[in-house]
């Protein structure tokens, strides 16, 4: 299995845990990924906000590098996932979008290359028996909640990832993993994205409403497949025990170190000693199989 | 919601910019209001999504780009994604967005303009985002050095935050892309 990799800009900072975890499970697992040679930006939230021309050139040229490469690109980090799906759809759907970004990049992308989130290539392409034939441990038990938040569930006829409303390929592979896959209402809420340094005081209400969900709900950890929910979910509980004295302790996982784990990689290469909530209990609790 | 529209103040001129840079046609809204029920802002804001729309078809005028909503808006998709009717919600938030930076608008709370200029400056320079320098960049701009000043150490000592800007982009699309604003 051999894929065009875009790690995405968050993966050189605030989301190092996740690059190295996604790297360790797609070496264990033999998955070839390339990363695309000098790979830019796909805008954000910023592009969209300022330019619709300028929010589908970014993502385009970075397609356009995979699409010479003759690869599918996979994508870890939620926002470029969904800015990758949109420039496709937008190119694929409208021609005179097509002639326009053709005119910028002066080549022309014709929203051909297939874009994967990497959770759906493990299920889809790696396959559930191989998968639990790879792994040498179990979460044991875990109780763990899967948060898919926004921008890989929508807009629907766009990403087309799993059910809008209530997707559950992340919590399949917590079962395959041997965790309690939890029942809970906050799958798919939004924990502010963006606002991160913006508008914190938004962000505070809305992560503080996804926590106190998945405690209530008995979670041990929240399993995340975004780098932006990561950070939010994680680094504002010392804001939420400072404005609003709710102590959460809930350690924030990238799905991808949870299946590093369960594939008997250390948690210092999956680079589970970076964020702020330890997750020592989550370490603790995988067992041998 | 009261909507006060006077005789001599309606203008389509509003509605006609959304539509033109959105592509989106809000006409077949019927204010069944499911935006608003799923809007996580909902109990933050001063205006809801279906108000926003139904003062749009009203052509009430530039009043609505002083809306709180309009810089709340995380384009979580909820409203776009459980609209009967199919009304792209993010794409006119998006509009309305460019509209009120372009019209100068009231400035609202958190400077999200600025937070964006910043980002797409170092994406120009470096063809990727740099965190730090944008970080440094928006809160002298906004003058909140004090909030979060304690995290970015520890941030920086775990190896969760880059401490220099990426270098291995290669801009040759970057430099073409951005040659279309000035």
């Amino acid at each position: 299995m051999k894929y065009a990799y875009y790690p995405g800009c968050s993966a050189e900072s605030t989301a190092r845990d996740q690059y190295m975890s996604v790297q360790e499970v797609s070496k264990a697992l033999n998955i070839e990924l390339v990363e695309p040679n000098g790979w830019t930006c796909c805008g954000s939230t910023p592009a969209h906000h300022t330019d619709k021309l300028l929010s589908i050139a970014l993502p385009a040229a970075n397609l356009l590098m995979a699409k010479k490469m003759g690869l599918d690109m996979v994508v870890f980090c939620a926002a470029c996932y969904n800015r990758m799906k949109v420039a496709n759809h937008e190119i694929r759907i409208n021609p005179k979008m097509r002639k326009e970004i053709a005119a910028i990049l002066r080549e022309d992308y014709d929203g051909s290359v297939k874009v994967h989130h990497f959770v759906e290539l493990l299920i889809k392409d790696v396959g559930v028996k191989k998968l639990q034939e790879a792994f040498s441990h179990s979460l044991d038990g875990l109780k763990v909640a899967s948060y898919y938040g926004c921008l890989l569930v929508r807009p629907h006829e766009v990403t087309d990832f799993d059910d809008p409303e209530n997707p559950t390929i992340m919590d399949s592979l917590i079962t395959i993993m041997g965790g309690e896959s939890i029942d809970w209402p906050s799958k798919v809420e939004c924990c502010g994205g963006g606002f991160a340094l913006t508008r914190t005081d938004i962000v505070i209400e809305l992560s503080n409403s996804i926590l106190g969900m998945a405690k209530a709900a008995g979670a041990q950890c929240i399993a995340v497949a975004c780098p932006m929910c990561q950070v939010n979910l994680d680094l504002r509980q010392i804001d939420i025990n400072r404005t609003i004295s709710k102590v959460y302790n809930i350690p924030i996982v990238y799905i991808t170190q949870l299946i590093g784990l369960c594939l008997g990689i250390s948690p210092e290469k999956l680079g589970m000693d970076k964020s702020v909530v330890s997750p020592k209990q989550i370490i603790e609790a995988v067992k041998s199989n | 919601m009261a909507i006060v529209i006077s005789k001599d103040k309606k203008e389509a001129g509003l509605l006609n910019t959304v539509k033109e840079i959105s592509g989106i046609d809000i006409s077949s809204c019927l204010q069944c209001k499911k935006c608003t029920n799923g809007c996580p802002m909902i109990s933050l804001a001063k205006v809801t999504p279906s108000e926003i729309i139904r003062r749009l078809q009203l052509s009430i005028g530039d009043s609505i780009l002083n809306s709180d909503l309009i810089w709340m808006c995380a384009s979580c998709e909820i409203c776009f994604s459980r609209c009967p009717m199919h009304i792209d919600m993010s794409a006119v938030m998006d509009a309305l967005r460019m509209i009120s930076v372009k019209k100068n608008a009231a400035k609202q709370k958190g400077n999200i303009p600025l937070f964006n200029k910043w980002f797409l400056k170092t994406v120009r320079a470096f063809g990727r985002t740099y965190d730090l320098g944008m970080i440094a960049a928006y809160k002298a701009g906004t003058s909140s050095y004090f909030q979060d000043a304690e995290k970015v150490p520890v941030m920086l000592k775990k190896g969760k935050i880059a401490l220099l800007p990426s270098l291995k982009a290669d801009k040759k699309y970057i430099k073409r892309i951005f040659k279309i604003r000035k």
